[in-house]
């Protein structure tokens, strides 16, 4: 039975004077409150907080939970995302008391251990690029795009070359051009494209002296590899600019092919995606960057040292690199997540990270195969880990919209694929299974779209009837946003 | 308006020139793809913009875009009602759902767009 309590905000709950905890009295002296803030600073009313008990609380609070789809309850092929399931032992590893209670102020001779834990994941994160400098303070990947190309925007201020342009195909993350905007870029998207891959006569006739960087997200959004990324990483540096990968997808390469191998100059990884952290809806991510030698010195600091003493003793440091760009962030980023992924990578060792990789680009395969003829992929017969399905003849033949198809998944217990991205699919449902789902769970998800589809379509465009709430209305909530919720007085 | 006096750009906005102003909005066949618009953004009466550069930005539940200036000139007037009555794109592109009107420098070509002919075979190009 579904509690309806928890629907309620805690404002409909409050009732004056419930408290979850009374204090006791204070044993120093009371001291009017304007001997202590100056009166014109005090506010002249109380702030309108819920009155409400710890349990009011608490059941609000889990009984929301429990109408969410999570990893943990779902299946949940949300593309671009890589949902894939968080092993639980990562949890122990990253609350351990002397990780948890470690105060980043400390001296390094009093955080050695944390440090290992960090160089390591440095190294570990070179290694699975295939470029030597890491800097791991970006929280996320986008932020991890910024601090890239902020280092690529003073690697070419130090040369004294003034360039402008950052060059992106039309399938590129919304981030991508973002990021280099705020970076101070000017953005040039290639709008052409052959077959998904990048149209090579469009790329070169961007290219020029003003050319800073080329963003390339590899394996791409509709999850293809760009098998001539060394012919197109050639252009840009011939021209003298650099290549990003995007390591938005690296779930379907690791230990396979790396970034610095196939020409990329520059990367982040999204440790929460990738190498699992329990992310969505908020976070936090982890957003790692990898760069060429000639770039490290650029990086944010600091970046974890080792060294080894003469009585043999190794001693783990920070350095600054000598160009630095300056922080992005506090300390060392999301650190939580950077332990997690760390447990994650040596729980699988090297062949185990490999094997992700080919699970993921497996399950991604299978459900293709199952999907193709109810729902046609128009960039073909196979991918990386995941595929960009599209609903376009089903729309029109019948009026089965992509969203219909997403909403009435969740009354079959599947969260959605992510649908209407990327743009140059029209009526997209980008589906990646991750490899943590069993061939059962592949099938069952490929049942329900094809029952799906058999449905009438006027019913389906009132889905969901089973979850929490009904289809919500997209264009009203979209034109008339309702940002602030008001106390009725 | 007649379509076959417009000129069309191949990012979607279509432009009639009287003497010096032209006349800028989006074609209804991009409308129709951008699906249900929910927001639009207008430059700025006395902003200066270079031809293919963008001078605002249309969002639907999909997805946002910019819309590009299809030539340089000053903006001289903008459709104001229209943000807030966004049906008028979808149900008269060419005519009420005007965006902006352009005084274009001196000089200025149209070599570089297309008749109605020509955007209609463009966009059969495209997949939609």
């Amino acid at each position: 039975m579904r509690n309806q309590q928890a629907t309620q905000l805690l404002f409909e709950l409050s009732k004056p004077g419930r408290r979850a905890a009374r204090y006791p009295m204070a044993d120093v002296p009371d001291r009017p409150l304007t001997d202590l803030i100056p009166e014109a600073q005090l506010a002249t009313a109380l702030p309108p907080l819920p009155e409400v008990t710890e349990p009011d609380v608490i059941r609000h609070f889990v009984n929301l939970s429990t109408l969410n789809m999570s990893v943990d309850t779902h299946f949940y092929p949300l593309g671009s995302c890589t949902m894939k399931y968080n092993p639980k032992r990562h949890e122990r590893l990253a609350s351990l008391p002397g990780l948890v209670d470690l105060h980043p102020y400390q001296t390094p001779a009093a955080s050695q251990g944390m440090l290992q834990f960090l160089y390591e994941m440095q190294q570990m994160l070179a290694e699975i690029a295939g470029l030597p400098g890491v800097s791991m303070q970006p929280a996320a990947g986008a932020q991890g795009e910024l601090t890239a190309l902020l280092v690529a925007a003073q690697y070419f201020r130090d040369r004294g070359e003034h360039r402008t342009k950052v060059i992106f195909p039309n399938s590129a993350h919304g981030t991508n051009p973002a990021s280099a905007a705020i970076a101070g870029f000017e953005c040039v998207q290639l709008n052409q494209s052959e077959g998904g891959y990048v149209s090579l006569p469009e790329l070169q006739s961007q290219l020029n002296d003003q050319t800073a960087v080329f963003m390339i997200t590899n394996p791409s959004t509709l999850g293809l590899f760009e098998r001539r990324i060394q012919t197109i990483a050639k252009m840009v540096h011939d021209v003298g600019g650099l290549v990003y990968i995007d390591g938005a997808n690296m779930n379907a390469i690791l230990g396979i092919t790396r970034p610095g191998d196939f020409g990329g100059d520059m990367m982040h990884y999204n440790v929460h995606k990738t190498f699992t952290g329990p992310h969505g809806a908020g976070g936090p991510g982890s957003g790692p960057i990898a760069v060429r030698d000639f770039l490290a010195d650029y990086l944010p600091g600091p970046i974890v040292t080792k060294e080894q003493q003469p009585d043999g003793t190794v001693v783990y440091g920070l350095k600054t690199p000598s160009k630095t760009i300056g922080r992005m962030r506090t300390f060392f980023g999301n650190v939580g997540i950077l332990l997690r992924g760390y447990c994650y990578l040596k729980t699988l060792g090297a062949e185990g990270v490999k094997a992700v990789s080919d699970n993921a680009v497996l399950n991604a395969n299978y459900l293709l195969q199952k999907l193709k003829h109810v729902l046609p992929v128009p960039q073909g017969e196979r991918c990386m880990h995941e595929f960009v399905a599209s609903a376009q003849k089903l729309k029109t033949e019948k009026g089965i919209s992509a969203m219909d198809i997403a909403k009435r998944l969740l009354d079959y217990g599947f969260h959605a694929p992510t649908v209407y991205f990327p743009l140059v699919v029209p009526e997209a449902l980008m589906m990646e299974p991750t490899e943590t789902e069993s061939k059962e769970t592949l099938d069952a998800f490929a049942a329900a779209i094809e029952q799906i589809i058999t449905e009438d379509p006027e019913r389906l465009h009132q889905a969901p009837f089973t979850g929490p709430a009904s289809r919500p209305d997209d264009l009203k909530a979209g034109r008339n946003p309702v940002l602030k919720w008001v106390a009725k007085a | 308006m007649d379509r076959s006096q417009l000129k069309f750009a191949k990012t979607d906005e279509w432009l009639a020139l009287e003497g010096d102003v032209a006349t800028v909005g989006i074609t209804d066949v991009a409308v129709e793809a951008l699906t249900d618009l929910v927001y639009l953004a207008l430059p700025t009466v006395g902003k200066q913009y270079k031809a293919g550069t963008p001078f605002g930005e249309v969002e639907s539940v999909k997805a946002a875009s910019d819309l590009y200036a299809p030539v340089t000139g000053e903006v001289i007037a903008v459709n104001e009602d229209l943000p807030n009555n966004l049906d008028w794109l979808s149900a008269d592109a060419f005519g009420k759902g005007w965006i902006v009107k352009f005084k274009v420098a001196p000089g200025t070509t149209l070599d570089h767009l297309m008749d109605a002919k020509g955007y209609a075979a463009y966009w059969d190009t495209r997949a939609h």
